[in-house]
């Protein structure tokens, strides 16, 4: 049995969290502290898999900007992250580009693209 | 020319303010916005977690601001970008732009959304040469974000303000070792979340208490030394630890740009450091009406967007109704509050509901904010737990002050639980 502290991340508030954990049976025994549900499901993931969403911003060429903005489109594991951003560094992107538009498909095996989170019109 | 309402700002203010006024009947609007293009912060801020309670979800900042711009543009509402205003008068702005050239166009009413800039390295006293190196966490976060530099290999951030953090955790990923965040208060200024995602998850260590010392390298930042600070502020001496390092970012504060405001003879509080405002959010200069981070410095886009909005609202108000005979209520804060927005209150025009925002001045456990009508406590709320760094806000009914109409001071304060 192992007990960790975390600080749940769900709102502004930052609830401190303990969380009891059975590490024979990989399980999570108890979670005390948070105020709502968002901070008990974010516990017993954060203790058992943590995710994470990734931004960050990729070239663009053609564009009336040079970089655009991007994410993981939903939570990837915590564990990966590194090696996503392997991935962002190598990418790149032709304007136009919209909002939502996939600039990596299926990152790294974890069937979530990454997907611009601006704007970029074509060059005049 | 003569415009209904003149916005300065197209961040997240100005259009919130400008979609506001619009939807209570403002035909002719103009937003002037000094960039090339709208959303101002939020379109450096690419990290995510905008928008949880505006739009429950989890968005980045140039996805937030894009919302906001789509509304400002199905409205068809004017804006200028390019656009830098040098002047506010009552019911006057003056701007410039290569188009037109210098323009003063009249106002019914002006919303003030400029927002705010970094405290610089200027500010803050610190010896040792000017090398490069030293950037103010923003630039370095427009530089890497916005412009694709890298900016540097090895960083010591001062300041664990938001961007900051955000900070670390950007350079980080972009193959930099930061290697400490040295913090002058005991506590961060930053959101709890921030610390957690941006600097436990990277085991970057943040060092609470301490300050830069001394900056070493004539061309290039070399190295850098941070010491333990005494309650004093002062370093202690026999604290120093040396990093090595070629970059300094420095998160140490932010500061509402009122040069317009003042100009323009708008009271300035010496606290916010952004205009003294009643329940309208309208300032001690008829017709001009102020909100977002020109106002307070917000660590929550979210309650810019909800400020603006009511700042637009009233704005709108006051073009189609004109001014209203004031009976101005003060707001106090005392006991552990720092300051409260709006300072005062009329109480026979006000709002069903206000929204009193205001931040504390430590780290509290375990005490209640107070709201006092003269000596009578009407509002007793217990915290867990309240930052300097997270915003606090209490609303205050209409209702609540039946029976209360002669109150001469309202008091906003912390108490023991």
């Amino acid at each position: 049995m192992s007990t960790k502290e975390l600080t749940c991340i769900g709102c502004p508030l930052g609830c401190q969290i303990t969380v009891e954990f059975d590490d024979e049976k990989k399980q999570v025994v108890s979670v005390t502290g948070n105020s709502c549900k968002t901070g008990d499901i974010y516990a017993r993931r954060e203790v058992t898999n943590p995710t994470r969403i990734v931004t960050s911003s990729i070239p663009v060429t053609g564009g009336d900007a040079v970089r655009v903005s991007c994410k993981t489109q939903r939570d990837i594991p915590k564990s990966m992250i590194f090696e996503i951003m392997q991935e962002i560094h190598k990418a790149s992107a032709k304007a136009p580009l919209k909002i939502g538009d996939v600039l990596i498909h299926d990152v790294c095996g974890t069937g979530v693209d990454v997907v611009a989170t601006r704007n970029v019109h074509a060059a005049r | 020319m003569r415009h209904d309402i003149v916005i300065i700002g197209g961040g997240p203010a100005g259009l919130a303010a400008a979609v506001s006024a619009r939807k209570q009947g403002v035909e002719d609007i103009l937003i002037l916005e000094r960039s090339e293009s709208l959303g101002g912060i939020l379109n450096q801020c690419i990290h995510n977690g905008f928008g949880l309670h505006t739009f429950k979800e989890e968005l980045t900042g140039p996805e937030y601001a894009q919302r906001f711009i789509d509304q400002v543009l199905e409205l068809g509402i004017p804006y200028k970008t390019n656009s830098m205003v040098l002047d506010v008068q009552p019911h006057k702005v003056t701007y410039i732009n290569r188009a037109e050239g210098m323009v003063t166009v009249e106002a019914g009413a002006i919303v003030l959304a400029m927002g705010c800039r970094e405290r610089p390295r200027g500010a803050l006293n610190i010896p040792g040469y000017r090398p490069a190196g030293i950037y103010s966490a923003g630039t370095a976060q427009r530089l890497m974000n916005i412009e694709g530099y890298k900016v540097g290999n090895k960083v010591v951030i001062l300041g664990s303000g938001d961007i900051g953090l955000i900070m670390a955790r950007r350079m980080t990923l972009e193959g930099a070792k930061v290697e400490v965040v040295a913090e002058l208060m005991p506590y961060s200024g930053g959101l709890k979340r921030n610390i957690v995602q941006c600097l436990n998850d990277y085991g970057i260590p943040l060092k609470l208490s301490h300050t830069v010392v001394d900056i070493e390298g004539k061309e290039r930042v070399t190295g850098i030394t941070i010491a333990e600070v005494g309650p004093d502020h002062k370093p202690v001496r026999g604290t120093e630890e040396h990093y090595e390092c070629d970059t300094l970012l420095l998160s140490v504060g932010l500061l509402p740009e009122n040069e317009l405001s003042r100009a323009a003879g708008v009271s300035i509080s010496p606290v916010t450091n952004g205009p003294v405002v009643d329940d309208t959010l309208e300032t001690s200069q008829e017709g001009i009406f102020a909100c977002g981070n020109v106002l307070h410095v917000h660590d929550l886009v979210d309650y810019v967007s909800e400020e603006a909005t009511l700042a637009g609202k009233n704005a709108a108000l006051y073009v189609q109704n004109g001014a209203k005979p004031k009976h101005e209520i003060p707001l106090v804060a005392q006991d552990g509050v720092r300051y409260t927005v709006p300072q005062t209150i009329d109480i026979a025009t006000m709002a069903d509901m206000v929204t009193v925002r205001f931040r504390v001045t430590g780290v509290f456990q375990g005490r209640s904010v107070c709201v006092y009508y003269d000596d009578q406590c009407v509002t007793r709320l217990k915290k867990k737990v309240m930052a300097p760094g997270e915003m606090q806000q209490v609303l205050l009914t209409k209702k609540s002050f039946v029976g209360h109409e002669g109150v001469k001071t309202i008091t906003v304060k912390t108490e023991e639980n």
